[in-house]
């Protein structure tokens, strides 16, 4: 027997037509019945489901004042926590001591608490690592009863209109609770993780079958696993930890210096004061040695992780994602090569199979973001 | 037509065999969207890695049932890879192998067989 676990909504998934597969510890549909490409392309078209409720959510209580707990956090990531206003969400960086990222998450501001999500595969670490920063000012739950979801693509936000219409004045990474008949307690983000507009909706699990099967039943909105999953974020320029960024990746090279706000930055109010500040202030001011950069390899031979990047027949970096972009009907892929290399329209070669195949630099993302700002 | 374990078919046309993946293969191995395919006049022996299909999610190698020569390929694929998807025993055909004795398919599974395989 496997060891894996079952999502809540797991006999909904197979009922679906969902090919289960283990992923982070969890049996997870890697497709329905429509399949990768189809259910990609329905996102970007219309409005697809994912289940996401492998990832991590924790709630983040202030013992006392808001304030302490926002600095806290403030020291186990280089976001900026404390000026974040109430109904808003972030995105943030956990580092090491060396300036390496120990996983991406996001925080919302809700008032009474921050709403962490975290990935999966880090839920337990990144649930110690909060534990030992902020149990001094800060209650520290993490929430075991609720699933995650995600509707996302042009037609998410007709769809959860039609449920909890308050959505419908949402911008991108708004956050609202909402308290719905039927399903109860909704924590909606307008966000999500495949470059589209769309929500991220914390459900009770009690509430989460009925909430997925009332989405399901609209015309506009399928289901989609896995593949598609990574297709799209990969489409949109998104970064899959574990992949392209872990324990060795910086920030900076990551192309994430955007999560780090002024405050936190050289000359801000709260400069530094987070794991690996040496390492990402002097990359901040000085640049990094190398980056992550979008790869277009030419032809249809996709260009998956681990491919080695040459430059004139000598090594110079590696694929980290990579795969078919169903919606810009080529290979697309991300990985790192030295800052010198990393210029948009520089041309390399992708090691497949043997083979050294032409890849250009381009310019992230491969689809365009459709962020309802 | 006869198929192996690996979800190959082969198909005696004239002196040659043509090979290809079955229906079941192609459904599992989700849509196609490159086929890298071996050059003609290449020898092959059986277990020889000879075409790589890549799917939106992986890539697979596609093992040659045969020893032989390979004498023509699937051009059409490389344009639409899409024909493994949409007609796998028909227009989504691999290549054709020139072998010493036709014979060495009858070693292969029937389609009874085969289909009590996937069954």
């Amino acid at each position: 027997m496997s060891n894996t676990k079952q999502l809540p909504l797991d006999a909904l998934h197979k009922e679906l037509g969902g090919r289960m597969v283990p992923f982070a510890g969890y049996d997870m549909p890697v497709q329905y019945a429509a399949g990768v490409m189809a259910e990609h392309l329905h996102c970007r078209a219309h409005a697809g489901l994912f289940d996401v409720s492998h990832m991590g959510q924790v709630r983040l209580v202030p013992k006392g004042g808001a304030e302490a707990t926002a600095l806290a956090f403030e020291a186990l990531m280089p976001a900026a926590v404390l000026g974040l206003p109430e109904g808003r969400q972030r995105y943030g960086l956990f580092t090491n001591d060396t300036g390496g990222i120990l996983d991406d998450l996001m925080f919302a501001n809700r008032g009474h608490d921050l709403f962490v999500v975290v990935n999966a595969a880090c839920k337990t670490a990144d649930l110690a690592l909060m534990q030992a920063g902020l149990s001094d000012t800060t209650e520290v739950i993490a929430i075991t009863d609720r699933c995650l979801l995600a509707l996302q693509g042009p037609e998410a936000e007709a769809a959860l209109a039609r449920l909890v219409p308050q959505v419908a004045d949402m911008r991108f990474m708004d956050v609202i609770e909402a308290d719905h008949p039927e399903f109860g307690s909704l924590w909606i983000s307008r966000s999500g993780y495949t470059g589209e507009d769309g929500f991220e909706m914390s459900v009770s699990d009690a509430g989460a079958e009925g909430f997925a099967r009332a989405l399901l039943a609209m015309e506009e909105v399928l289901p989609i696993g896995l593949g598609a999953r990574d297709s799209l974020r990969l489409e949109a320029g998104l970064c899959l930890y574990g992949h392209d960024i872990d324990e060795t990746t910086s920030p900076v090279e990551a192309g994430l210096a955007w999560s780090i706000q002024k405050a936190r930055r050289a000359g801000g109010d709260r400069a530094g004061g987070f794991p690996g500040a040496d390492r990402i202030l002097s990359e901040l001011a000085n640049g990094a040695a190398r980056a992550r950069v979008a790869l277009r390899p030419e032809g249809r031979a996709p260009m998956r992780e681990g491919t080695v990047l040459l430059a004139q027949g000598a090594e110079v970096g590696q694929v980290t994602s990579g795969g078919f972009g169903p919606s810009v009907g080529a290979p697309v892929a991300m990985g790192y090569v030295p800052a010198p290399l990393a210029d948009p329209g520089t041309e390399l070669a992708g090691r497949v199979r043997g083979k050294d195949l032409p890849v250009t630099i381009t310019t992230f993302p491969f689809h365009p973001h459709s962020f309802k700002r | 037509m006869r198929f192996t374990e690996e979800h190959e078919w082969l198909r005696v046309d004239g002196d040659l065999i043509v090979v290809g993946i079955t229906e079941h293969a192609a459904t599992q191995l989700g849509d196609i969207v490159f086929v890298e395919l071996p050059e003609i006049e290449t020898q092959v022996a059986k277990d020889d890695e000879v075409v790589v299909i890549e799917s939106v999610k992986a890539a697979s190698d596609i093992l040659a049932p045969v020893d032989g020569e390979i004498v023509e390929v699937n051009e059409a694929l490389s344009d639409n890879p899409a024909l493994v998807n949409d007609d796998p025993l028909g227009e989504g055909w691999f290549f054709k192998v020139k072998v010493d004795d036709l014979s060495v398919v009858d070693e292969y599974m029937t389609e009874d067989e085969y289909q009590e395989l996937i069954g």
